[in-house]
């Protein structure tokens, strides 16, 4: 066991490149071509974390996903798990240290292999991982999965087959997969973006609700802010594979002050219609992760960078206690208003 | 341009039965409103699109109903009749940008093809001269437009649609889901420009989408679909402030959003909705609706005008049945 002050999930200065045309001759001529998808980053995830990584497409949120689980090799750094190193374990080990670490994949209607039961499915991970001795004691972990997930009586689910089931439901069958091991870790990567709206807030509430009760640390990989704000405690701001900036919610969502992380934070759209925010549109869409520019990767979007910015990468710095940003010109805590549905769902809650 | 669509009733007859897309819905669209559609996947939105255009894909049919475009029954005219409204009167920009162009012909080859098989009169170097006019207006280099799709980044080609539907000057843009798949950066800006268009050039537009917050910052006026029935419409105001319909309030409780002052879990809807082929009796929200009663299984309630412009379509909030935990939530949200 390990001491609940230490983080669960950490990684030191990982790096995933990815080669693009570097064959025998580029190499000879110095010409190697390198996509940075995760360029040396740092994170730590406590016991009971819900962290999530935030940004646009191709900044590099699911690749470290796949890293941190040990789906695909570092490029550099190390990644620990419970304090060991993954690249430094035996096959052997490795894979008793996978029955602690699940996912959750976004696509509930490609995740699931149609031509198992969901019973199969369910109990997959288990045989898998030889953590079962018995039928009997197969069936009961199952079952308690299946009622995790809310998905009861499980009796009349466990024989069905995917193409039977909602999408909410196969998510949820996903997530009934991913927790029938007990696992310590989970990496859920957009597990609602595929889903409708009235659906989506369920999963949420079923994923918060797991992690209180079977204390699992997340790592929550999403675009939506407004999904992260709501589910999560720490956020990571990505770009180009580099952290921007990261901290806990509230001094990230609600007091943003890299100007990258307030670009992103205002064009979420607003339900309230009765008030016409501000907005810093962002012009242009992310560079290329293809040999990126010098400086700071934002600086060719900023609108307020300056000589600095284009020739020197700002440091990831510590601007109070756990938050931190990459900037060298830091902008005002990025204020955010008061959401009428606020009473709404206070409404809705009338006993 | 002024649209109004009276009991339009869309089916899709398949081996397996009739699916009952879209039943019965009325709706009116003034000249120069920016209207939102608004529903879950499946509930008609796309469907009803494609019946303005007459381009409902096999096996669907409007089986009833009216579609007036400045009164003249668009469900009557001809096949070359709707030809030649299409792109000239009333223009769509489709779901899914990254796959509308053909990735093999050059952008400008595509967008002047379009203005000319409308006017053949205009000339290539004219059409080539108002394509380009087109992409200054949407925020593009004029000079991009000798590329190929492939060259284009996901929100170019979003914008490149947007010329597309825009080459024969329509007053009426239909946008069915611009921005699914595209940043929520680049979503901003699509949505900023929409909202150009509307306020500039005077278009009449239809937003289809699943996303209510993008109808609370883009549109006046909304439109909620359930199951292929409107369950309530009105300006976005008045809606977003006060819901009456409870599948509406159910659907705003439950969008998290980042400005949440409070910690509170956010509301769902229990439940998926129906399946088409065999829709709930009565009212079609009734088995996810947790005020429902006796009526609301068997009878279908009518949309009614409840306030000036603001219509729905439930035993409810008609009054015709009470609850009492109902109506302390509308008491509550009362702005």
């Amino acid at each position: 066991m390990i001491n609940s002050s230490d983080p669960l999930v950490s990684c030191r200065k990982l790096r995933k490149w990815f080669p693009v045309r570097n064959d025998f001759f580029s190499q000879l001529r110095g010409h190697e071509v390198w996509l940075k998808a995760v360029d040396g980053i740092d994170l730590d995830i406590f016991q009971n974390d819900m962290y999530c990584l935030a940004g646009e497409s191709g900044c590099g949120k699911t690749t470290i996903g796949k890293l941190l689980i040990g789906l695909i090799e570092p490029s550099d750094g190390e990644v620990y798990i419970e304090g060991k190193n993954l690249s430094n374990l035996s096959h052997r080990d490795l894979r008793k240290l996978r029955a602690k670490i699940q996912t959750i994949f976004q696509d509930p209607y490609s995740s699931l292999n149609p031509r198992l039961s969901l019973y199969d499915t369910v109990a997959e991970p288990l045989r898998l991982n030889k953590l079962v001795s018995s039928s009997s004691e197969e069936e009961e972990r199952v079952v308690k999965a299946f009622e995790a997930v809310q998905l009861t009586p499980a009796e009349e689910f466990t024989f069905r087959y995917p193409h039977e089931l909602s999408g909410g439901q196969r998510q949820r069958v996903a997530i009934a997969r991913a927790i029938v091991v007990n696992p310590r870790f989970i990496v859920a990567d957009e597990p609602v973006s595929m889903l409708d709206v009235s659906i989506r807030s369920e999963i949420l509430n079923l994923l918060q609700k797991i992690r209180s009760e079977f204390q699992i640390a997340y790592i929550y990989v999403t675009h939506d802010l407004s999904v992260a704000s709501y589910i999560g405690d720490k956020i990571a701001i990505m770009y180009l594979g580099k952290v921007m900036e990261k901290g806990s919610i509230k001094q990230v969502i609600h007091g943003a002050i890299h100007p990258y992380s307030r670009a992103l934070i205002s064009a979420v759209p607003s339900p309230n219609p009765t008030r016409m925010r501000k907005r810093e549109i962002l012009p242009g869409e992310p560079g290329s992760p293809i040999n990126p520019p010098p400086g700071c990767l934002f600086s060719p979007r900023c609108k307020y960078a300056k000589q600095k910015c284009f020739s020197e990468e700002p440091p990831l710095e510590e601007v109070e206690p756990g938050h931190f940003s990459s900037c060298w010109f830091p902008q005002e805590p990025l204020k955010l208003d008061f959401d009428p549905r606020d009473t709404l769902i206070e409404a809705s809650q009338i006993e | 341009m002024s649209l109004r669509v009276e009991d339009l009733k869309i089916y899709y007859c398949m081996k397996r039965g009739e699916c009952k897309a879209v039943e019965d819905i009325s709706f009116n669209i003034e000249k120069g409103d920016s209207v939102g559609l608004v529903g879950e996947s499946g509930c008609g939105k796309s469907t009803v699109a494609f019946s303005i255009l007459r381009m409902l894909p096999f096996p669907g049919e409007i089986m009833d109903g009216k579609i007036l475009l400045d009164n003249e029954d668009l469900v009557t005219l001809s096949e070359e009749q709707m030809r030649r409204y299409r792109w000239t009167k009333i223009s769509m920009v489709f779901q899914g940008a990254m796959n509308a162009l053909n990735p093999i012909i050059r952008v400008k080859d595509q967008i002047t093809e379009a203005i000319r098989t409308h006017n053949p009169s205009i000339s290539k170097s004219e059409a080539l001269k108002s394509a380009r006019e087109l992409f200054k207006l949407v925020g593009m280099d004029p000079n991009r437009i000798n590329n190929y799709p492939f060259e284009f980044s996901g929100g170019m080609k979003q914008r490149a649609m947007i010329v597309m539907a825009l080459a024969c000057n329509p007053k009426f843009l239909i946008a069915d889901e611009p921005t699914t798949a595209l940043d929520v950066t680049v979503q901003a800006q699509i949505m900023e420009l929409l909202k150009k268009l509307v306020n500039d050039l005077g278009i009449t537009l239809m937003l289809i989408t699943h996303d209510l917050s993008v109808v609370a910052e883009t549109c006046k006026k909304v439109i909620i679909m359930y199951a292929g029935k409107i369950v309530e419409s009105g300006s976005v105001k008045e809606i977003f402030a006060q819901p009456l319909h409870p599948y509406s309030q159910g659907l705003i409780a439950s969008i998290p959003s980042i400005e949440k002052s409070s910690n509170q879990s956010l509301a769902s809807i229990p439940g998926s909705p129906p399946n088409l082929l065999k829709p709930p009796t009565g009212c079609r929200f009734h088995p996810r609706c947790e005020y429902s009663q006796e009526v609301c299984r068997t009878e279908d309630p009518q949309i009614e005008e409840l306030k000036k412009d603001h219509f729905v379509a439930c035993h409810l909030s008609s009054g015709r049945i009470a609850s009492e935990k109902y109506n302390q939530v509308i008491q509550k949200v009362k702005l």
